[in-house]
């Protein structure tokens, strides 16, 4: 079982290494949206009327991660492999093979954010470490937050995956992948902070992002990287990231089977 | 008339090399292989020909066409079809030609077929009457009427292809070239395509130029065909000639009594061999039929003997081989 | 002109073979510039102004850049999606066309669903510049009606030349982006917030500043931009369109020449 979903891993990892042009290009246009942001940010802060809930400095290095890792974050990756599999009602075949389709989908879509995020996270992280300030991407004030981070970003990977598994199920009843994504990627990118962090939110629209998955993906853990939050704070916050993951993950996998049934009653 | 003289062109490969360090240096500096795909083309076509393009894969069939077409224009040479350099005037050339890419759609996949063929009418500016005149005509022949209303996703390849030919010659042009139009067809449609081609030329006067693999092709249609092979012109003339100039073999199958020795006959080799029956194969300019068998029922008791000429796929085989393409 | 609505009527009918999904895509191309919009909403409420500039007066700045962009998304989307034209090889199609390639790619395609996202803005465009502290001229109308006429034009321009790139490689064409849905976000800000050399470049390399900043200026009678010509000068603008129809023109005919 684990064999399957190691070598649909390696295969995509594989592939997504061949589009080095495309990286290159990726990597390019992510400085040019980040200094984009950065001096929006500065802008609004140059001449604030009350001390914003975030300091500039939190807020660049917040967008220069958001930058770096934005391929753990987005929805709005598309695997039209699997949209075609669904719309077109081959996915019969696909429930022939011996692995759970849940799974199998799972890694390959893990596979391919991992892929595409190692190839453009590091280049970009190197660069704006060493950028003049205001514009670098400050380092967290220990290594216990830094290790923190890491655990809180990969959870929230799996989390962002199990979300988009529900993006790919919804499919089964829209029968509109770019519909279905644009649905959920729409408001997922407002509700994870991309758009703008949390804190910088009014407080009516912070409750309502709290209640949601979506911001444990991106602005927790960006958040913990600046100090932002707390080393307590981060840890009763990967708790809350699991029970998501667990969730989700579970909701999915219910979901999938119903919708499957309803294939196979249909006959494909 | 179509004339083609000393057509050449080359085209420029990037070399690409696995491993990142490749990758790396290659973002400054690339390395070509220049390709000769065309090497100084040249021939007439009448008007009212139908004339098969042949070729292996990669010799060179679809650039000329693409240059007879004005999609491409080639280094040297001149081309000239009905008073027009198809590379330069490229707008008002392209009215007078038709062009089938067997391979690719020209109709809107999600809309009705005669909705497509609208707004071809439009794109080629054909007066109304004179479309209906032509479109009753193709649907006649073409025998498209019950599906003119089917959307193209859900017509098979068959009736796809018909309708592929239908909307080149819709604005009625007098030179059709068709890249590969039986691909991928069945039997029957193939037949149909075929006829029809032949029917168009004929009640028309429409030059067909046609690229294909299929050889059944070739003898149903082409009065003349063109062999390229590694960007040159090895043949032109008609496919009877050819069979003189290649396919002076003959197949020998004789069935006999039951005979141990081993068979001997000069100028002829031997294919297969039983003591009940070999086939043998003989080079009609090296030695005669007659002879062989002479040969063949002085050493067995013979039954039965049948002959067979070169069937035209393997003569292009034999002529592939010969080349060394 | 005429084959080009023959073209976009051809297409709105295919599209309406999938009905639901193409509802579903229109609601949903109208969500985009409203969570962004939203977005700058509440940087608004929590920071009061940007540099001087009050949320009206922004929302006015974002609402053209968005009609505009949206407009071209629509109607210009063949050049948007043209390397698919080149990479699957039918862009030889459309050179067996007695047509002119620009119109013929301009036909290829449209994304009707980006209605949606146009009727959003162009409510946003007429609720901020009923708004605004400003005292509406007709020249001031005219000034409004050119910023997103020649808005239309240089995004098309933009993605004309983007385009244009597929006929050389059709590799890393994601750069191009900087120029399209960067430049969007770019100039959805009044200029003057970036830094010096980005302002330039957006007023000297790609026009922006012409249909955007320095006609707002005027619009709102500020920085002393109060002689008529600034009401004029998106028409500058327009003449972007020449270079980009230019290098398409070598794109072309580098096609031609090397079949790639």
């Amino acid at each position: 079982m684990m064999k399957a979903y190691l070598s649909v891993f390696r295969l995509r990892i594989n592939m997504g290494l061949q589009y080095r042009a495309a990286a290159l290009a990726g990597i390019a246009t992510q400085f040019f949206f980040g200094f984009m942001f950065v001096m929006i940010f500065q802008a609004f802060y140059a001449h604030s009327v009350s001390t914003p809930p975030m300091t500039l400095a939190a807020v660049i290095t917040y967008t220069w991660l958001k930058q770096a890792f934005l391929a753990f974050i987005m929805l709005w990756f598309r695997d039209n492999e699997l949209f075609g599999l669904i719309t077109s009602g081959n996915i019969a075949y696909e429930m022939c093979r011996p692995s759970d389709i849940y799974g199998l989908w799972y890694a390959k879509l893990l596979a391919t954010r991992l892929s595409s995020a190692l190839l453009r996270c590091f280049p970009i992280l190197l660069i704006t470490l060493i950028l003049p300030r205001p514009y670098r991407l400050e380092l967290p004030a220990d290594l216990l937050t830094f290790v923190l981070f890491i655990a809180v970003l990969l959870v929230g990977l799996l989390m962002i995956v199990a979300i988009s598994m529900l993006i790919y199920i919804s499919v089964f009843v829209t029968m509109s992948p770019s519909g279905s994504i644009m649905l959920f990627a729409i408001f997922g990118e407002f509700l994870s902070g991309l758009i703008i962090p949390v804190p910088l939110m009014p407080g009516w629209m912070q409750h309502i992002v709290n209640a949601l998955p979506f911001h444990w993906t991106a602005d927790f853990p960006f958040r913990v990287f600046t100090g932002d939050l707390s080393k307590s704070e981060a840890l009763v916050g990967l708790a809350a990231q699991a029970a998501w993951l667990i969730g989700l993950v579970a909701l999915g996998k219910i979901l999938m089977n119903k919708a499957l049934r309803r294939v196979v009653v249909q006959g494909g | 008339m179509i004339t083609v003289e000393g057509i050449s062109k080359t085209f420029l490969v990037a070399k690409r090399e696995p491993g990142l360090k490749h990758a790396v240096k290659s973002l400054f500096h690339r390395e070509y292989t220049a390709v000769e795909a065309l090497q100084d083309i040249s021939f007439l076509i009448a008007p009212g020909e139908i004339v098969g393009y042949i070729g292996p894969n990669g010799a060179g069939k679809s650039t000329t066409i693409k240059v007879m077409s004005g999609i491409l224009v080639p280094d040297r040479g001149s081309c000239t079809i009905k008073g027009f350099t198809p590379w330069l005037d490229r707008v008002n050339y392209v009215k007078h030609i038709g062009v089938v890419f067997g391979q690719r759609s020209q109709l809107w996949w999600d809309v009705p077929v005669i909705d497509s063929f609208e707004l071809l009418r439009d794109i080629y500016n054909v007066p109304q009457a004179e479309y209906k005149k032509t479109l009753t005509l193709l649907v006649e022949t073409l025998d498209l009427g019950s599906i003119m209303n089917t959307p193209v996703r859900q017509l098979s390849l068959g009736q796809r292809m018909r309708c592929e030919i239908a909307a080149s010659l819709l604005h009625s042009p007098s030179i059709l070239f068709l890249d590969e139009p039986t691909i991928g067809l069945d039997a029957v449609s193939k037949i149909a395509v075929r006829h029809f081609i032949k029917e168009i030329n004929k009640e028309k006067g429409v030059t067909v130029i046609l690229t294909t693999h299929d050889m059944n092709d070739i003898e149903a249609l082409a009065d003349r065909i063109l062999l390229i092979g590694k960007g040159t012109l090895l043949y032109d003339g008609s496919v009877s000639g050819l069979r003189s100039r290649f396919g002076t073999r003959r197949t020998i199958t004789a069935d006999y009594h039951e005979n141990t020795k081993p068979l001997e006959i000069p100028g002829a080799s031997l294919l297969s061999w039983t003591p009940e029956r070999a086939i043998i194969s003989v080079d009609t300019e090296q030695v005669m039929i007659s002879e062989a068998i002479t040969s063949l029922s002085s050493q067995v008791e013979l039954l039965d003997v049948t002959i067979d000429t070169q069937p035209i796929e393997d003569i292009i085989v034999q002529m592939y081989k010969e080349y060394e393409i | 002109m005429k084959l080009y609505f023959k073209y976009m009527l051809m297409l709105l009918r295919s599209e309406m073979q999938y009905r639901g999904s193409f509802l579903l895509m229109t609601f949903c191309q109208c969500l985009t510039p409203f969570v962004t919009f939203a977005g700058v909403y509440f940087m608004f409420e929590r920071f009061g102004e940007l540099k001087g500039w009050s949320f009206y007066e922004v929302a006015l700045c974002f609402a053209v850049t968005q009609v505009a962009f949206s407009f071209t998304e629509c109607f210009a989307r063949g050049f948007d999606v043209f390397s698919s034209l080149v990479v699957s090889g039918n862009f030889d199609r459309l050179l067996v066309r007695p047509r002119s390639t620009v119109v013929q790619v301009l036909g290829s395609r449209f994304e009707f669903a980006r209605i949606g996202r146009l009727l959003l803005s162009a409510g946003v465009l007429v609720w901020a510049a009923s708004q605004i502290e400003a005292s509406w001229t007709p020249l001031k109308v005219v000034a409004l009606v050119l910023m997103v006429v020649s808005g239309v034009v240089i995004f098309t321009g933009i993605f004309i030349l983007a385009a244009a790139i597929s006929f050389w490689t059709v590799q890393g064409l994601e750069v191009a982006n900087i120029f399209t849905d960067g430049g969007r976000e770019m100039i959805q800000y009044p200029l003057n917030i970036y830094h010096k050399w980005v302002k330039r470049f957006f007023t000297f390399i790609i026009p922006f500043a012409c249909v955007n900043y320095l006609p707002l200026l005027y619009i709102l009678g500020r920085d002393g931009a109060d002689h008529p010509l600034y009401a004029l000068l998106p028409l500058i603008g327009i003449v972007f369109i020449a270079p980009c129809l230019l290098v398409w023109r070598i794109g072309v005919r580098h096609y031609r020449s090397t079949g790639s």
